[in-house]
């Protein structure tokens, strides 16, 4: 099993979401996130400008079985993506076990 | 006495109105300010309402209002004292424009004003015991004292000094205040960096723009109310008046604060609002539509250099009174001697002695007690508090338990 972590732009969640659904992943998690990058935003307030590298992003978390992976970060990559600087990135991981809580079975069958 | 329950109505509204103004400074302060000083900054102002109307009535108004005296200096005993007929009740023929107490009310309703303008300045750093002590010395004493020069039939009054509804007595009164406050203080953590004035934004701008459009809207009867009675040609002049100037400072300011800093900023549009209505103020029953809209343009106009003006001093003024209450009042009382039916070289010759006059009593007066204070229990939280946010350490309590609390 795998897990797949993705920061993305907030703009592009829909879209996400949206091609996730159509390759069958329906269950996941997300929240949304601070983080600091290279991008700066020019901003002025009461006659003072100021920049901010603070960036608002959105962060999903996926675990899905090993086949699957591939097809996963691949329609994020499609859906997420306008080409420019600061459309994220996807991490992937090892997961070593699988719990349903409400009949306590484990496995690559829980993800289904 | 049909008249003068028409009369009297319409200064309980006005009342009223005042009354809504401090929600709309309370909310125009906390949307300028950050979201961990929101609750010490509602408290303030809760409490300059509450001890205001209290120590006015102890004392204030026989202050501001004593009857003879020596112009200076008057005072007519504690607590209200209404006048009675023969057979008991309630003099009517006390005023033609409204009753004993609603004389009381009205004038209560301003007096906690002042205070409140020194509270948005003093905000996100100075501790909450010495703010009351200052607000209670300044509203119970200051104030009223200031205000009897004038309104009370003072010595300034006298002079033929002029300020229809205070764009000196209340606006100056606290905006000198404001300035020693702030300078005793010192600037907020992070303002000046290498002598440069840093953006601290604030937390919540659709609360600042709903404060300034109920301020808006109190200022009917801050001037409506000024008139003292229900005149039909003087109180809707006075709301036009007031109206245009605030239109005319926010468009003006809103113009020139984007040529300047190549933005929209809605908080400089908001503050050109409030010195339209500052400026407007001091001479609303006497100016014509085109003098009231001149008058508010121009004050539109200072606001944006006062507040980098401001900066330049190296103040710290969250939320912009300095230039709005002080700078727009001063700029408001000197404009009766510039505009409208009172123009004139003397008439602006004793607008600046009042200046003068207010001028040296408030910032002497306030110095005094800031001072004081800050020698003996000190004004100013330490820096940790100051970091991790009022509402925490004066208070133990958050204003919005269940937002994330952001770190600046």
């Amino acid at each position: 099993m795998k897990k797949i972590e993705a920061i993305i732009r907030k703009s592009k969640f829909s879209e996400v979401k949206k091609a996730l659904h159509e390759i069958g992943v329906n269950f996941f998690s997300y929240w949304d996130v601070t983080g600091l990058g290279n991008e700066k935003t020019g901003h002025v307030y009461r006659g003072v400008s100021y920049s901010t590298s603070d960036i608002q992003r959105r962060y999903l978390s996926i675990v899905v079985n090993d086949d699957f992976a591939e097809t996963t970060v691949q329609a994020i990559i499609k859906s997420a993506s306008t080409g420019d600087v600061g459309d994220g990135k996807i991490f992937v991981s090892d997961v070593t076990e699988c719990y349903r809580i409400r009949t306590g079975e484990k496995g690559g069958e829980t993800l289904k | 006495m049909e008249i003068l329950t028409i009369n009297n109505v319409w200064m309980m509204i006005c009342t009223a109105l005042v009354f809504f103004m401090h929600l709309g400074f309370a909310l125009l302060e906390i949307g300028l300010t950050r979201q961990k000083n929101t609750l010490n900054i509602l408290f303030k102002n809760v409490f300059i309402v509450t001890i205001g109307l209290l120590l006015y009535c102890l004392v204030g108004f026989n202050l501001m209002y004593p009857g003879e005296f020596n112009g200076f200096f008057g005072f007519a005993g504690f607590g209200l004292d209404s006048p009675l007929t023969a057979d008991g009740g309630l003099d009517l023929a006390y005023n033609e424009g409204y009753t004993y107490w609603t004389d009381f009310l009205f004038q209560g309703m301003f007096a906690a004003t002042a205070a409140t303008i020194v509270s948005g300045a003093v905000a996100e750093r100075m501790k909450i015991v010495p703010f009351m002590i200052f607000a209670i010395i300044y509203v119970g004493f200051v104030y009223p004292v200031a205000g009897s020069w004038k309104w009370g039939g003072g010595f300034l009054d006298g002079l033929g000094f002029y300020d229809f509804a205070g764009s000196t007595l209340v606006h100056s009164v606290g905006g000198w205040a404001a300035v020693v406050a702030v300078c005793l203080l010192g600037p907020r953590i992070g303002k000046f960096k290498d002598g440069k004035p840093q953006a601290i934004p604030g937390h919540n701008i659709p609360l600042a723009t709903a404060g300034v459009l109920i301020l808006w809207l109190g200022w009917f009867g801050f001037n409506g109310g000024s008139v003292l009675s229900a005149d039909p040609a003087l109180t809707s002049l006075t709301l036009v008046t007031t109206c245009l100037a605030a239109a005319a400072g926010g468009v003006v300011c809103m113009l020139v604060s984007t040529a300047m800093y190549k933005n929209l900023d809605l908080t400089m549009f908001l503050n050109g609002i409030l010195g339209g209505l500052v400026g407007i103020t001091a001479g609303a029953d006497q100016m014509s539509p085109t003098d009231a809209i001149i008058i508010g343009a121009i004050a539109g106009a200072i606001i944006v250099f006062a507040v980098s003006f401001v900066d330049k001093l190296r103040l710290d003024d969250p939320v912009g009174a300095i230039a709005v209450h002080l700078i727009c009042g001063i700029w408001g009382t000197l404009a009766v001697g510039l505009f409208g039916n009172l123009a004139g070289m003397d008439q602006f010759v004793s607008q600046l002695i009042g200046v003068a006059c207010y001028a040296a009593f408030c910032i002497t007066t306030s110095f005094i007690i800031i001072y004081t204070l800050k020698k003996t229990i000190g004004i100013r939280v330490s820096e940790r508090e100051e970091l991790e946010g009022l509402d925490a350490h004066e208070h133990g309590m958050d204003a919005y338990p269940d937002f994330r609390l952001n770190e600046h």
